[in-house]
């Protein structure tokens, strides 16, 4: 895509002025409150899916996104429950002990390409699922519960951010939260496929062999950009965490991580932004799909393979058609 | 003349098929070795070993002295063995000129971080990368084609285009995987030049091929397999004269070797 750089800083200025000024306007003029919690939802929704987007970026199919979305919930829980942590500080934390964790799983599974990949990733989900039910410190079938909202943020004496058990509006306050970290997220992504680490996935997506043949050290650059997915993974988990103050082994399950790869699909894989639009459009679909009660689910997947069959470069490729045409 | 490639005792077994036995040679500085056989002579699994896709049994393949057989192949790479594919192994959906600018990817000064902040370092690489890369499809002659997507090409150019790649990580020794398949005469007698070319530019060139007039032609000096087994070296004149070499391509000798 070749904007020109106006168009670009109006297209982003703009796009912060809806999600920072916009909403909060039009959501506390119109009183539908409720709107904050599915935003936030969709905004972190489309951090993990971010994530899963890099890992098809690098040519692999990640159905395990899910995993790490609970494992990153489960961390901040547990240090902000058992060692007194500030939510803060877990929220980095959560992220990194993902993102180690997943070095350690990717190192061997990287290697494998196509649906075996998928298909382990699959089973990731699953196996930290059984983890959190198993594991004397995440407390099993129960869960974590009554999770103290997140603590003031004070950098040298200076209240960067307020208690949020003290606003009155802490819905607010988490899609702040949310919206921020998702833009923050979106452009550490938009900067890294614009530059020649760009390049080099896309070099990993299209041919393993070549890449390596002109020296491209396929295995390190497969382990970075899975480390950076599952870091967005856990951090997308930890905020899930603290909005519904409790954790469970069932808060993510292999749903969530079909969901944030379709997402991915949905929104399109060629296009960085992708996964945000996708979120959201899967999102409300869903929601607004809940008149038709039993049929939901019939007319969500019914529309879900047209759409694939439609448009298979996802919905932001129509935005590139209608370019090309005018 | 200096030796660059030196291959020695080179074994590789896959259970109990022994696909290449024993094999040694070297390759001189600026020369250009053909590597031929028969079907099933072993030649894919040497050009494999050398180019350190796979590991060999026993012996051991060296640049300029230095070990490089059990290496990662990119490690390999960066030390100045590069090969090009059989196939048309491409970046398929990069523009021609990304296909070539990618393959700088063993000189950028820059780290990963750099690129992501884009350092100075990593903008003057972005820079010479783009000159270079001209240069690249300016010499393999698909300067008109750069912004072309790599995938539309057809079939010549897409051969040319993974020279350029190869050429592009400024190699010690080119490895090309039989470079005129599929070709007809006058895309063959394009590409000979090509390979000329390359040598004049002080590269050193190994190749794998069938086609045997044209390896007659490119030669300095050939080396022939047969059932894993080197059983000739030589300059292309002595090849020919081999009755070993006219007895494993027997049946089709007259034509296949170029009498």
């Amino acid at each position: 895509m070749t904007l020109n750089r106006t168009t670009k800083i109006a297209a982003v200025v703009a796009f912060l002025a809806v999600v920072f000024i916009a909403v909060p306007v039009a959501i506390s003029l119109s009183g539908r409150f409720d709107l904050y919690y599915t935003l936030t939802s969709v905004a972190l929704l489309s951090i993990a899916s971010a994530g899963v987007w890099l890992t098809f970026y690098i040519g692999r199919i990640n159905i395990g996104q899910g995993a790490y979305a609970l494992t990153g919930g489960y961390v901040s829980a547990i240090l902000v429950m058992n060692h007194g942590w500030s939510f803060w500080l877990t929220l980095p934390v959560a992220g990194l002990f993902c993102a180690a964790a997943s070095v350690l799983i990717g190192l061997p599974i990287l290697r494998l390409r196509g649906v075996y990949f998928a298909m382990v990733t699959l089973v990731l989900t699953e196996v930290a699922r059984l983890l959190a039910l198993a594991l004397p410190i995440t407390n099993g079938a129960k869960g974590i519960v009554s999770i103290p909202l997140p603590g003031a943020l004070s950098v040298f004496g200076i209240t960067l951010i307020p208690d949020f058990a003290t606003l009155q509006n802490s819905r607010l306050a988490f899609y702040l939260l949310a919206a921020t970290l998702m833009v923050v997220c979106f452009a550490v992504m938009y900067r890294l496929v614009n530059s020649r680490i760009g390049k080099l996935c896309q070099s990993l997506q299209q041919n393993e062999e070549l890449a390596s043949s002109i020296g491209v050290n396929i295995a390190y650059l497969r382990v970075i950009a899975y480390a950076v997915s599952s870091f967005f993974g856990g951090v997308s988990g930890a905020i899930f965490a603290a909005i519904s103050q409790s954790i469970y082994p069932s808060s993510f399950t292999v749903t969530d991580s079909v969901n944030f790869m379709l997402n991915c699909f949905l929104g399109g894989l060629g296009y960085v932004f992708g996964p945000m639009l996708g979120t959201l459009v899967l999102y409300f679909g869903w929601d607004l799909l809940f008149q038709t009660g039993q049929f939901q689910l019939l007319i969500y997947s019914g529309l879900m393979i047209v759409l694939m069959l439609v448009l298979p470069n996802g919905l932001l490729s129509l935005a590139e058609m209608t370019r090309k045409k005018g | 003349m200096a030796e660059m490639l030196e291959v020695s005792g080179l074994t590789k077994r896959f259970g109990g098929l022994v696909a290449v036995n024993n094999v040694s040679f070297s390759v001189r500085e600026k020369e250009i070795l053909s590597v031929i056989g028969p079907n099933g002579a072993g030649k894919s699994t040497l050009f494999k070993l050398i180019s350190s896709f796979l590991r060999p049994t026993t012996g051991e393949v060296r640049l300029k002295g230095e070990r490089i057989s059990g290496l990662a192949p990119h490690i390999a790479a960066r030390r100045g063995v590069v090969r090009t594919f059989q196939e048309t192994t491409i970046f398929k959906n990069m523009s021609v000129r990304d296909n070539v600018i990618i393959a700088h990817h063993l000189r950028s000064k820059a780290s990963l971080f750099g690129f992501f902040l884009g350092t100075g370092a990593a903008k003057a690489d972005e820079a010479a990368f783009g000159a270079s890369a001209d240069e690249v499809l300016a010499l393999l002659g698909l300067s008109s084609l750069a912004n072309e997507t790599a995938r539309n090409l057809p079939h010549g150019h897409l051969r040319a285009l993974g020279i350029a790649i190869g050429l592009a990580t400024n190699p010690s020794i080119l490895l090309l995987d039989e470079p005129f398949a599929g070709m007809n005469h006058d895309e063959t007698m394009r590409m000979v030049e090509m390979v000329r070319r390359l040598r004049e530019l002080g590269l050193t060139i190994l190749l794998v091929e069938h086609d045997m007039p044209a390896v007659m032609k490119i030669s300095d000096r050939l080396v022939v397999l047969n059932f894993g087994q080197k059983i000739a070296e030589g300059t292309p004149s002595e090849i020919q004269a081999n009755d070993k070499v006219i007895e494993a391509y027997l049946g089709s000798e007259d034509e296949a070797i170029g009498l």
